[in-house]
């Protein structure tokens, strides 16, 4: 039997793990969230991934996660964590003016 | 090619038609009510490959018939024809697909025992179709071939998952096995073929299959925890046209809307 490296993962309907699906839409790009389902364990969640969002040819390559293994910001962390960005300019390339004689940069 | 030997490959192309179309309209049964929301798509999906191989089948057995009827103008009949207006003792498929998968809208080891049983065949089957001398049997099994391997991977997965889970799974699941397994005999039986068939190398003798059949099967049973039934063969005739009692029953859900309003579309 393959091994359920959920833990005590967030348990779903009847019991269920809850996993987040990652599609790679074409070769080169990065694999991008689609969405979550449910699985008794990952090589379920695999398939169920194939069954439920690739069915239109969405994608070349699938990865499910165990939902509890995402670490996620919290809403209330959002202005520590995001608005300090706001006013720092030269963090932009557009705050820069290109030297003379520089025409490719 | 003699026209008597072309009517056969109709009956051939229909006994495989058949096999996927009445095993399709079952499996339809369990949309909405599998045993998770994940499940249901996978059944739905499954029972849409199984119809659309259905589809190319029954189409190009109206055409072989056709051809061989000398018939070249006339009305061919369609996919359609073929599965809303034929009666029970014109289907040609196997007892295995056509029975219901049990009490109480149906028992989920029996259906994952089935389709284990009919993935297995129908992968061995395709496999083999797709070096056919029947150009078109050859690209509809090119195609079939593929599907029927997501379905045999479903079915082994769960066979493993329930034969070595709980006490009470693995009494299910092999309670399912028990129930399916007099069926898989009728799937290599070979009276209703035409020996010129398989000679000429459209079809396939299948006999040849059972052998694989059994060593990927028993494979899965033993790592499932499970063991081999030991069952008696059920008499069976589907092939010949004989059906069970359930068979009627399915007919009459899947042919009544087509039958009452004929040529109906939407």
């Amino acid at each position: 039997m393959a091994h359920d490296p959920t833990g005590d993962a967030t348990p779903g309907r009847r019991g269920w793990p809850l996993w987040e699906v990652f599609v790679r839409a074409r070769r080169g790009l990065s694999h991008a969230h689609v969405g979550s389902l449910h699985a008794p364990d990952a090589e379920m969640a695999l398939r169920n991934a194939r069954d439920l969002y690739t069915r239109r040819q969405e994608g070349v390559s699938l990865w499910v996660v165990p939902a509890s293994s995402i670490t996620a910001s919290s809403p209330d962390e959002k202005d520590a964590f995001f608005d300090p960005a706001a006013d720092k300019i030269y963090r932009h390339p557009t705050f820069y003016d290109i030297p003379e004689g520089v025409d490719h940069l | 090619m003699s026209p008597e030997s072309v009517l056969t490959r109709a009956g051939y192309v229909l006994s495989l038609a058949d096999d996927s179309l009445i095993a399709a309209q079952r499996m339809g049964e369990w949309i909405a009510s599998a045993p998770e929301l994940e499940e249901d798509v996978a059944l739905g999906n499954i029972a849409l490959d199984l119809l659309g191989q259905a589809r190319s089948l029954l189409s190009y057995a109206g055409q072989v018939e056709a051809t061989a009827l000398g018939n070249h103008d006339g009305p061919v009949r369609d996919e359609d024809d073929l599965a809303y207006l034929r009666d029970e003792r014109d289907f040609l498929n196997v007892h295995l697909v056509e029975r219901s998968h049990g009490p109480h809208g149906g028992d989920f080891a029996v259906t994952m025992a089935r389709m284990l049983i009919l993935s297995t065949y129908q992968m061995e089957l395709y496999s083999h179709l797709r070096t056919s001398t029947d150009e078109t049997l050859a690209a509809i099994a090119a195609k079939a071939v593929k599907e029927v391997d997501y379905h045999r991977d479903h079915a082994n997965m769960w066979v493993l998952r329930l034969g070595d889970g709980t006490e009470d799974s693995h009494r299910r699941m092999q309670a399912g096995l028990d129930a399916e397994w007099p069926y898989h005999h009728e799937l290599f039986d070979n009276a209703h073929i035409d020996p010129l068939l398989v000679e000429s190398g459209a079809a396939v003798d299948p006999r040849l299959l059972r052998e694989p059949w059994e060593r990927r099967v028993d494979e899965v049973i033993a790592q499932a925890t499970l063991s081999i039934p030991d069952v008696r063969p059920a008499v069976t005739g589907g092939r010949r046209g004989i059906h069970t009692e359930q068979m009627g029953y399915l007919l009459a859900e899947m042919q009544h809307l087509a039958r009452s309003h004929p040529g109906a579309s939407w």
